[in-house]
């Protein structure tokens, strides 16, 4: 490990960091966009052309707004909440494998920031923690609306997680591999997991949306029962850090069901361009980011599509259906893989 | 059974609740969440309805009820002589106006003996009914397809005679607004407004 090695892996993070927090903050403006055009109407167009620097002006609004904080509140965890919360949206993106790899005079420079072996526990693992931004802010305002919202959203957060992490047990079984790199790298061409796996696919992706409390399960925000749920209390730019955080969170998730279910940066008839590996790559990583942007732009689609679920209907949906379905998918795909071994 | 069934409902519009078990199709929820999809994909690419207002105006139709004039008459004499009829039409007690008599040397101002010295209207509390304008024996005032612009104090919306009375130069045209019935009034030579 040299330091050329290190350099590298530090200017890959910061730009993937960039990216990350760049495209989080246009995807507010996409969603005012989406929900505009999907209501007739125009969306933000006055900031600049097309409204580009809508993001901006809110992200500065949010700055120059009062930082409240409540005389009762725990000073430190309500500090730490939002923190938390942003800091864990953005660990995700450092084993996702956003593209292949560059060779530069012999040397190979991978496009993810850590090729783990563990690199899907790696992201579970991460997963759960995020519970921990919302329940702290919620608790540590110290309102019972807040403390009510948390509570459900880490209800359904750790309700969703188990089916969502039972879908993925499936590819685990699959492929093998724990590695995302490999698990990408095994979906060559057009040869995507989502073909093998449609039922793991869809549990996946509800229990996504329920993760990143995108509607129709964003319960834990809701202005009619709660005043706004976990963030009620809270101002200025911690709360833009909490509503950031959800946009950072649809961008990661897009990545890993992209990364998952729909073959990385791998795309039809690689192998018939004739091309370099380093040609290949770049195509791939743009390839890549256009399926990201699909998926961001599903998230909108549905958010605007679908009326919320109840909270009884949540949960029941959550443990009821995609918990059982998730596991006769395992059943399914492990009686599979054991008559294709002995055939 | 209950008593309300052998009644029937008094109003007739009601109806009777159907609690009928769903099919496979509606209780796994996906053949309706991809129609909704198609819905909102189908908007996505319509036409939007949105006006840009302040570069584009909705097309007004010619006999819009929006901000007063006063009007003068073809020698550039202001026609309204302060009777109050119609600060009496006005449902919403919106008109105010205080009376003169008209000096020798202001013969070329006024087209009559008394002539209103202060005539206010307070944008608020105007409904834009146009009970004024047919209240008005003097063709003195109209509304025109011209909108209250927005302000910051409600005391900048009682407009005075400055920003009522059509300027001389710049004459404001409500041919429009005039039905056949008040133009033969108007042509009335035996209407001492007319002679």
């Amino acid at each position: 490990m040299d330091g050329n090695y290190i350099l590298y892996k530090l200017i890959l993070a910061s730009v993937i960091l960039l990216i990350s927090l760049v495209v989080a903050m246009y995807s507010t403006l996409l969603e005012r966009k989406v929900a505009g055009f999907i209501q007739d109407r125009l969306g933000p167009n006055r900031a600049g052309i097309g409204g580009i620097f809508q993001p901006l002006a809110d992200g500065l609004k949010l700055f120059f707004k009062e930082e409240f904080m409540p005389g009762t509140a725990d000073k430190f965890l309500y500090i730490l909440g939002p923190s938390l919360t942003m800091m864990i949206a953005l660990l995700t993106s450092a084993v996702i494998p956003w593209g292949n790899s560059f060779i530069i005079n012999g040397t190979e420079y991978t496009l993810q920031v850590a090729d783990i072996n563990v690199g899907v526990l790696y992201v579970f693992a991460i997963l759960s923690i995020g519970v921990y931004g919302i329940m702290i802010g919620g608790w540590a305002s110290n309102n019972k609306y807040a403390l009510i919202g948390a509570i459900r959203a880490a209800s359904q957060m750790i309700s969703y997680e188990l089916a969502m992490s039972m879908s993925i047990i499936a590819i685990v079984m699959m492929s093998g591999t724990l590695s995302l790199k490999d698990i990408v790298d095994q979906q060559h061409g057009m040869n995507w997991n989502v073909w093998y796996q449609p039922l793991g696919f869809l549990i996946f992706i509800v229990c996504a949306f329920a993760e990143c409390n995108r509607s129709p399960f964003d319960l834990p925000e809701c202005e009619t029962e709660l005043i706004g749920g976990y963030h009620t209390e809270y101002s200025s730019m911690k709360l833009g850090f909490y509503l950031f955080a959800e946009y950072i969170n649809m961008f990661i998730s897009s990545a890993m069901i992209a990364t998952l279910f729909f073959g990385g940066y791998n795309f039809p008839f690689m192998d018939s361009l004739n091309l370099s590996h380093n040609a290949l790559t770049i195509i791939g990583s743009m390839v890549f980011f256009v399926k990201i942007a699909f998926f961001i732009f599903f998230f909108m689609w549905v958010r605007w599509t679908l009326p919320r679920f109840r909270y009884d209907q949540l949960m029941r949906l959550g443990w009821k259906s995609l918990l059982p379905f998730a596991i006769v998918n395992i059943l399914i795909t492990g009686f599979v893989i054991m008559i294709k071994n002995h055939m | 059974m209950s008593a309300n069934q052998n009644i029937g409902s008094l109003s007739g519009r009601s109806k009777v609740v159907s609690n009928k078990k769903m099919t496979f199709a509606e209780r796994i929820y996906l053949p309706a969440i991809f129609g909704g999809f198609a819905i909102t994909l189908s908007h996505f690419f319509k036409k939007k309805v949105t006006v840009q207002y302040p570069e584009v105006n909705r097309p007004f139709s010619e006999i819009y009820r929006g901000l007063h004039v006063l009007k003068r008459d073809d020698e550039g004499r202001e026609r309204c002589t302060a009777c109050g009829l119609c600060a009496l039409a006005c449902p919403s007690e919106a008109i105010t106006m205080i009376a003169a008599e008209r000096k020798e040397n202001e013969m070329n101002l006024y087209r009559e003996e008394k002539y209103a010295s202060v005539f206010e209207i307070d944008m608020l509390r105007c409904i834009f009914c146009g009970l004024c304008e047919e209240a008005c024996p003097k063709e003195a005032i109209f509304l025109t397809n011209v909108t209250v612009p927005s302000d910051l104090h409600r005391s900048d919306f009682i407009y005075g005679k400055d920003v009522l009375v059509e300027p001389v130069d710049k004459r404001v045209d409500i041919s429009h607004r005039q039905t056949s019935e008040v133009l033969a009034f108007k042509k009335d030579k035996n209407q001492s407004h007319n002679s």
